[in-house]
């Protein structure tokens, strides 16, 4: 049964070949019901993975075969199923699974839909090489792999220049945080002479060795630089929101649930060496809570349905470092779980209203759309409430932890969170309320299409709608858990990995957040109900926008500086360059050597001239020479 | 055997190395390809007869042998060469060397 696990990456990679080599030659429904069973079965598979560990509480330990060896430094494709990887494992099958099947009906009528399944497959199969791995070279092959996965799905319209240089742009950005993944890898070997996590993690190995405290630093600075890159935090983050170029459900499932946390995978696996350097863990909470309160300032803003929740997932992100960055490794974790939920579902919710929309995705052409898309409207809500940390939805749970470990840290940090989260309601149901709310505002030919999506695009929906309402329970902090006869089980689950963490805040400072926190938000929701709801205020059109709100609705400019200050620089310098040393040095050197060659043949071909009497002369002179010189 | 004549070694270096002279510079010299070909075979001979004199000198017949080789070598030479001559007389209609310099550059 054990071996069989090793499986769980390889069957979305069998459909992957089978789908990419015979393509056309299959029918549609071939390819989606292909491409959607094969993620079913890693999910059973990871289900049973899932089951075996929490009985046994011990990982599975898959070894493949020896990768790398030289000298003392050995790597081997091998996979680890502990506690950690199985909680990614069943939401990366589980989420992706309702995702493939979403995709089946969303892109139905798209020509390229074939392709569109092969990479969603080959996506999945690298994200769990991700996870799975038992070390962090077969970790990094996933990283990569995800990140091509990335690159090739938002363009994967890529008649469109946008598209191509949205997909671009991210793949470039992560790039650069790979760099520092890579560092970090060098560095791990050079002084820790291992990548395994089981020889690197265990108990006191990395006390024994003799590394300063400023390489460990510089170690886990490098891989929270990956860590930005791939999961989108200042200064790395704005590939995301362009990556919305994408299809819906790859932004669902790609930009929104799985592939952007795995940096959040990346520090929680690595947990040991950051509890190690407080600097970084420093660092790490304050780049978290800056991106978190700069991507939920921009959604306040922002006018096109995928940008909101694009911006929400960035801020989200920044949330979950900061939970990391003041040692609640499970309570990141745990928001990972219920984030991919909600936001997966809010996602595909976007989908299936974009879906109706004919194409549309500016919320001030919506409205109304609540007796339209009935399915698609309650689910939106919850996802929305979840999202928002309306108790008892999974967000308020996942929520409420990160912000007490963070009040239990500092004050400051609480009320930035806080902030965030009101910032996050806020805009989250402007989204809802203009939305769904009001009167119909887009085109008569519009009006016409509406309708609701088919079943196997509101099933996922549903679906998801459960899981955001029930996730929560799994971690239920312990105060309101002794009342109701639950405990935080996801905390205990993980303890084995990511160690145990107890709050020493007094069961009264917890229910006074939770009351404060939660009252706050519903006011904010308020706020928001009585500005576009009943005032029917609409967002203004870009042009009159003006001071502030237009810098924040342009992202405070961000992309502009960076293309003044990096991307136009590289340029001149790229010109430069070619023009001066590609052109004149390299092609100089290359055409000369030529030009030489052919002047030297220029020179000697005038010794064949032809006349066989010299010739002969020439042979009887050399000869003679020869005698003369060894005589 | 030897000196029976009064000939000595010597005569016969000379005599070949005279005759291989005005073989070569027949070939260096002369235009007509027939002719240069004869000096070919001048410069062959003059070779049999260095050796053949050796061999008389040393007492050792290893060298006669070496000469009735050369012999059979230049006749099938010779056989070659003249078709190849006659070839070339009948597509550039001379054999003058010359002439025939267009496979020079």
């Amino acid at each position: 049964m054990e071996s069989l696990f090793k499986f769980i990456p390889i069957f979305p990679i069998i459909s992957f070949l089978i789908i990419a080599l015979l393509n056309r030659k299959l029918k549609v429904s071939v390819v989606t019901t292909l491409g959607s069973s094969s993620i079913l079965l890693s999910f059973i598979f990871s289900l049973l993975a899932f089951i075996q560990v929490a009985q046994t509480q011990k990982g599975i330990d898959l070894h493949l075969f020896e990768w790398i060896h030289s000298g003392k430094f050995s790597a081997s494709l091998a996979f680890l199923i502990d506690q950690l990887s199985s909680v990614f494992m069943l939401v990366i099958t589980g989420v992706g699974f309702l995702i493939h099947i979403f995709s089946a009906g969303y892109m139905h009528h798209d020509d390229g839909i074939r392709r569109f399944f092969a990479y969603l497959n080959l996506f999945i199969a690298f994200m769990l090489f991700l996870v799975m791995g038992n070390n962090l070279l077969v970790m990094f092959i996933g990283w990569e792999g995800v990140g091509f996965c990335s690159f090739m799905l938002i363009g994967f319209w890529y008649k469109e220049k946008a598209n191509n240089d949205a997909a671009k742009k991210a793949f470039i950005m992560n790039r650069i945080g790979d760099l520092g993944f890579l560092i970090a890898m060098c560095l791990t070997i050079y002084y820790f002479g291992t990548l395994d996590y089981k020889t690197l993690f265990q108990a006191g190995y990395i006390a024994s060795m003799p590394v300063p405290d400023s390489t460990l630093t510089w170690i886990t600075v490098c891989l929270f630089i990956g860590a930005i890159g791939k999961s989108a935090q200042i200064p790395l983050y704005t590939w995301l929101p362009d990556a919305m170029a994408g299809p819906t459900p790859v932004s669902a499932l790609i930009h929104a649930a799985t592939m952007v946390t795995a940096g959040i995978y990346m520090l929680a696996r690595t947990n040991i060496l950051f509890s190690l350097t407080p600097l970084t863990m420093e660092i790490v909470s304050i780049v978290g809570i800056a991106t978190a309160l700069l991507g939920a300032s921009i959604g306040l803003f922002q006018n096109d349905i995928k940008k909101v929740l694009a911006y929400s997932t960035v801020s989200q992100l920044g949330l979950m470092f900061v939970a990391l960055g003041v040692g609640a490794y499970s309570a990141a974790v745990f928001h990972v779980v219920t984030h991919a939920f909600f936001k997966a579902l809010l996602f595909l919710g976007s989908g299936s209203v974009i879906h109706a929309m004919s194409g549309e995705q500016d919320i001030r052409k919506m409205g109304g759309l609540k007796a339209h898309l009935p399915t698609t409207h309650k689910t939106f809500l919850i996802g929305t409430l979840a999202i928002s940390g309306i108790p008892p939805l999974a967000g308020f749970f996942s929520k409420d932890q990160i912000l007490s470990a963070a009040f239990e840290h500092h004050t400051w940090l609480f009320a930035l969170g806080l902030l965030v989260s009101m910032m996050t309601a806020f805009y989250m149901f402007r989204l809802y309320f203009l939305t769904f709310h009001g009167s119909f505002r887009g085109t008569q030919e519009q009006a016409h299409h509406l309708h609701e999506s088919p079943l196997n695009m509101t099933f996922p929906l549903m679906v998801l709608a459960v899981l955001a309402i029930v996730a929560g329970f799994f971690g239920v902090p312990h105060v309101i858990g002794e009342h109701i006869g639950l405990h935080n089980s996801f905390q205990d689950f993980l303890a084995p990995v990511l160690g145990k963490s107890h709050s020493h805040l007094s069961a009264g400072t917890e229910w006074a957040l939770m009351g404060f926190t939660t009252a706050i938000i519903i006011g904010m929701i308020l706020w928001a109900k009585n500005l576009f709801v009943d005032k029917g205020i609409l967002p203004a059109s870009d042009a009159e926008m003006k001071g502030l709100k237009k810098t924040i609705y342009h992202k405070y400019y961000i992309d502009e500086f960076y293309n003044k200050v990096i991307t136009q620089p590289l340029d001149k310098l790229s010109a430069f360059t070619q023009t001066s040393i590609d052109r004149k040095v390299v092609d100089g050197i290359v055409n000369n050597s030529g030009k030489g060659t052919q002047w030297l043949g220029q020179v000697f071909r005038k010794l064949q001239f032809g006349n066989t009497g010299y010739y002969a002369l020439a042979f009887v002179i050399a000869l003679i020479c020869m005698f003369l010189l060894f005589i | 055997m030897q000196n029976l004549t009064g000939i000595t070694i010597n005569d016969y270096i000379i005599l070949s190395t005279v005759l291989f002279c005005i073989g070569a510079l027949g070939v260096m010299l002369r235009r007509n390809a027939i002719i240069i070909f004869m000096c070919v075979e001048l410069m062959l001979n003059a070779v049999n007869v260095l050796l053949v004199a050796f061999s008389n000198h040393f007492g050792d017949s290893q060298a006669q042998v070496f000469v009735f080789f050369i012999m059979a070598v230049a006749a099938a030479e010779v056989a070659v060469g003249l078709a190849i001559l006659i070839m070339i007389y009948r597509n550039a209609g001379t054999s003058d060397t010359d002439v025939l310099n267009k496979l020079k550059w």
